[in-house]
């Protein structure tokens, strides 16, 4: 009866669970960790500028990533709709990445330069004057509320920490691309450059 | 990756499943190895019910180093080990391409057989818009409407109206490259305000839309000056920049007082976004083919 002794010692159980978990992780998660095909950023690929990246913070904080994934898989089916399948270089500076798991509505992994900045202001402002059938939630908030120019800076210096290549003028230049823009502007220059980078289709 | 890792994964991946065989195959011959030996775990239910310590059925047992043999036999045909790549010589991205080399041998035939076609014919053919009508409701439904009807801005394309034209290569360049239509802010030109609201009225009676008091009728020089360049000294428009035709009862951003003020004041920056890329030439002249027969008369079969 020696299985009753893993049975009736918690310890025994969580150490034996531990190594059997790990096992797994060990294989498959930390080759990740240090590959450069996941590590590096693909071709065109930087950090984002103050306003892009204040506008990834209003697509995060309004939930987007409910509905949209932002993952073209290499299917024919997606490649038609959405463009070039998406490779792991392309996320390195998302953190967290927005891949998403379910949609509601579209993939915007390459939704930029999709639609002009006008129709995503009416979309966002009230979705169903530019496509009568979405349900898709009105977000009119955003064109009223002023981006925190400091609260951005941090936010590159705290990346920057993280390894993200940001130069000094970058960070000190925010304040100066962030004056007068509202969460609207910021998260339209966000998605009209999602992406744009180069991509070779085969 | 480095070689490193290539070993690192190919040597934890097998450790981990010999390891598993070996624990399935020890752990079998613990404990009592025949039903009725009297060795009870020790639990008991209501008064006499109680429960042998019995091994594994043999078929479940089984089951386990199946599972273990089929995962060695699929690591073998696929990639998993480190860089091997499989005897299959299997790969997503392979598996992707034959994909869409099974769609472009199936599909591309077809977009041929129409993009050779006759302008005129391909905009008549039935067939040809039925392609039209699905491509149109896979890339433009979105800005234009899934009538073709539009929305504010974004134009009407059954209306009749071309802003940038109605001929083959006219409208193959608006899907193909995208266009982009400027409308200058009028404001520090007009002088402030009282010039905004004459010129408002003068561009609204150009169509009829109200009675042009004196005050408007004299912007008439201003307008030859500040929007002609554009929109044509009589107001009709431009195609090749996209300027409209002021005079009729269109208005791509709506012809009340205040919108026609907001223009002037703002400006506009009317853009489509190029689709050359995404379509490819062939369904470029197919969907542009569609677009036309919008507007033509016999038309209410096609609508999409």
């Amino acid at each position: 009866m020696r299985h009753e002794k893993i049975e009736k010692s918690v310890n025994l159980m969580m150490v034996l669970i531990v190594l059997a978990v790990s096992g797994g992780g060990l294989v498959e998660l930390v080759p990740l960790m240090v590959s450069p095909e996941v590590t590096e950023p693909a071709e065109g690929i930087e950090p984002y500028p103050p306003l892009r990246l204040a506008g990834r913070d209003v697509y995060v904080r309004e939930g987007c990533y409910n509905c949209h994934s932002q993952m073209v898989r290499p299917f024919r089916s997606e490649t038609e709709r959405y463009g070039p399948y998406s490779i792991a270089g392309e996320s390195v500076y998302d953190r967290p990445f927005q891949f998403g798991s379910k949609r509601t509505g579209p993939d915007l992994a390459r939704v930029g330069g999709r639609y002009s900045d006008e129709w995503q202001y009416v979309h966002l402002m009230n979705p169903r004057d530019v496509v009568p059938e979405s349900n898709m939630p009105a977000y009119p908030w955003l064109a009223e509320r002023t981006l925190d120019a400091e609260l951005v800076e941090r936010k590159m210096r705290r990346l920057r920490m993280l390894g993200e290549p940001y130069t000094d003028e970058q960070i000190a230049g925010a304040a100066a691309e962030l004056e007068g823009k509202t969460e609207m502007d910021a998260i339209i220059a966000y998605l009209q450059e999602l992406g744009t980078n180069p991509r070779v289709r085969r | 990756m480095p070689t490193f890792w290539h070993i690192y994964i190919a040597a934890g991946t097998l450790i981990t499943i010999v390891f598993c065989g070996w624990l399935i195959a020890w752990s079998a011959k613990q404990g009592p190895q025949n039903k009725g030996d009297d060795d009870l775990v020790g639990h008991v239910w209501d008064g006499d019910l109680e429960e042998w310590n019995n091994p594994l059925p043999k078929w479940w047992l089984y089951l386990f180093f199946i599972t273990i043999f089929w995962g060695l036999g699929y690591l073998v045909a696929y990639p998993g080990l480190g860089g091997y790549q499989g005897m299959l010589g299997w790969s997503s991205s392979g598996q992707y391409y034959d994909e869409v080399d099974a769609a472009a041998a199936r599909y591309e035939p077809i977009y041929e057989r129409f993009a050779a076609m006759e302008w005129d014919d391909l905009v008549a053919d039935a067939e040809a818009r039925q392609l039209g009508a699905s491509l149109y409701a896979s890339y433009c439904t979105t800005c234009h409407g899934s009538d073709a009807r539009g929305a504010k801005g974004f134009p009407n394309l059954a209306d009749g109206e071309w802003i940038w034209g109605d001929s083959e290569q006219q409208i193959v360049t608006s899907i193909k490259t995208g266009r982009n239509a400027v409308m200058p802010v009028l404001t520090p030109a007009l002088g402030g305000d009282e010039g905004v609201t004459n010129m408002v009225n003068y561009v609204r009676s150009l169509s009829g839309l109200v009675e042009a008091d004196a005050a408007a009728e004299a912007m008439q020089p201003m307008f030859v000056t500040l929007c002609s360049a554009c929109h044509g000294a009589d107001g009709t428009g431009n195609q090749l920049l996209g300027a409209q035709d002021l005079t009729d009862e269109i208005w791509l951003y709506g012809s009340s007082e205040e919108d026609v003020r907001s223009t002037i004041v703002n400006g506009r920056n009317g853009i489509m976004p190029a689709h050359g890329e995404l379509l490819g030439a062939n369904r470029t002249k197919i969907l542009a083919a569609y677009v036309r027969s919008l507007s033509l008369d016999d038309s209410a079969a096609g609508m999409p």
